[in-house]
């Protein structure tokens, strides 16, 4: 047979299998680079609004990190900035509940493999071989900022109206109480970002997955169609 | 990759480049290199700080940004709820004095006579004689504890009593389907709020503080307090009520703040 015709046949042969799921597919990416512009002006403007009236005596965010001369620039950055991090998180979990994405990704998490991850990230024993696999700690710092990630929204949807929404805002407590949950939201997922962000740079080809779709993953029946899908 | 390959080109010189020119100089013109990268890793870095400085005042982002806040008065305008009333406190919460906020200090604050002070009535109001301090204080009054929610983040609880604004407006002969009243205050300032919000049944013109009348500070001889607006909407110092279907921007709007700016 010419090798044209072996090429024909195998495209065939593809197209009779069923697709093969990228790592990260195409919606993952599109969300999670649109969350992450989303988190970056809702974080550097938030500090903005924080400082007019600060929680902790001690904390003033430095100038240069917020966002908006002045408050109220910092003010409409926010409530711009809350559009886009509210519809695309709650197409990301529209999207990761529907597609058993997180089910399958995030559960379950076994206490002794937390153990060992903890006690290998100690010795710096991780390997990034395997990034369709996430370890137990990565199954928790994931679950956990999308945790924050629905109580900064919700805890930032009473703060803005605590008398519309005064059912949600009682849920909290009082005003300033809603206060610091946002903060505190805010806190975790900067503290998840901290990690987040430099584990990724550390794994070059982690980012690159993100945003090139990574390796192609299981449901493809023969090897030959991974590969290909892979290099296509 | 064809990119890489050196084909014959028209540009390229025909002689090759005499080499021992960049292996005299190796160390200067690493040194440039290093520096190079260094700058523009430098410069990379400070571009994403600078946002805060620089892209935000850009012409084009303003006005988006304001388009945003515009955007997102209609949406709070749909999310107010006329009949939903705002929690109230027992008179033990109350904090006093009330917290003083303005855009000056308050030993700038110009005390206004009560004497001679008049409240102007001006637009779609069918009776537009000057009330006096005397009789607006014997008009009928409504007593609310209500929470103060500043944009600032920060919040008390404050005991306020005065005419309701629903009944005022009605008493005067205001067209309540006009869509903003307008105030004008003795320091300059003015604010408007939606007519939704001015018939609701916690807006009140106050004129006492825990049953004394308002002091200097805080609006004396009239103020709104109002359970569904950041405190910035409630004007001090009342010296005019103004009902209309024009808009112009107030004091904060004009300044980028939020015009709705409903809690």
């Amino acid at each position: 047979m010419p090798p044209s015709a072996v090429k024909s046949l195998d495209r065939q042969a593809l197209q009779t299998l069923p697709k093969p799921q990228r790592l990260h597919p195409l919606p993952i990416r599109i969300m999670h680079w649109v969350n992450a512009v989303a988190v970056f002006i809702m974080i550097g403007s938030g500090w903005k609004i924080y400082d007019d009236d600060v929680i902790l005596g001690w904390l003033h965010i430095p100038e240069f990190l917020t966002i908006g001369k002045w408050a109220q620039h910092g003010l409409q950055w926010h409530f711009f900035g809350m559009w886009i991090f509210g519809l695309n998180g709650l197409a990301y979990l529209a999207y990761g509940i529907a597609t058993g994405r997180f089910r399958r990704k995030l559960f379950p998490i076994s206490l002794r493999e937390l153990l060992t991850t903890i006690g290998d990230a100690l010795r710096f024993k991780l390997t990034h071989d395997d990034l369709t696999h996430y370890n137990a700690v990565q199954k928790i710092l994931y679950l956990g900022v999308i945790i924050a990630g629905i109580l900064i929204l919700t805890s930032g949807l009473a703060l803005w109206k605590p008398v519309q929404f005064s059912a949600l805002a009682a849920l909290f407590g009082d005003f300033q109480t809603l206060r610091i949950v946002h903060f505190l939201c805010m806190a975790a997922i900067v503290g998840f970002l901290l990690v987040h962000v430099t584990l990724a740079l550390l794994v070059p080809k982690s980012v690159i997955a993100m945003v090139t779709g990574g390796p192609s993953i299981g449901q493809t029946v023969s090897g030959r169609g991974t590969v290909e899908a892979a290099s296509r | 990759m064809g990119i890489h390959r050196a084909g014959r080109s028209l540009f390229r010189p025909q002689k090759p480049v005499n080499r021992d020119v960049l292996t005299a100089h190796r160390r200067l013109l690493e040194d440039i290199d290093r520096r190079g990268a260094l700058r523009g890793a430098l410069s990379l870095g400070a571009l994403t700080l600078l946002t805060g400085c620089d892209v935000t005042e850009e012409e084009p982002v303003q006005n988006a940004l304001r388009t945003v806040s515009a955007w997102n008065d209609r949406v709070q305008a749909a999310l107010f709820r006329p009949d939903h009333l705002a929690q109230t406190f027992r008179p033990d919460q109350v904090v006093k004095p009330p917290r003083f906020n303005a855009h000056y200090d308050p030993a700038e604050v110009q005390p206004v006579d009560g004497a001679s002070w008049t409240l102007e009535l001006s637009g779609l109001v069918a009776d537009k004689r000057p009330w006096t301090a005397r009789q607006i204080y014997e008009f009928p009054e409504q007593e609310i504890i209500i929470r103060h929610v500043c944009v600032e983040g920060w919040d008390y609880i404050g005991h306020w009593s005065g005419p309701n604004l629903r009944r005022f407006l009605e008493h005067v002969g205001a067209d309540v389907t006009a869509k903003y009243v307008y105030f004008h205050c003795n320091d300059d300032y003015t604010e408007s709020i939606d007519m939704a919000t001015a018939l609701h049944p916690q807006t009140i013109l106050a004129t006492r503080y825990a049953n004394d009348p308002i002091t200097d500070p805080f609006g004396y001889p009239l103020r709104l307090r109002t359970s569904t607006k950041l405190g910035y909407k409630n004007a001090k110092w009342i010296r005019g009520i103004e009902v209309t279907n024009t808009f112009t921007e107030t004091f904060w709007s004009g300044q980028g703040f939020n015009w709705f700016a409903g809690i």
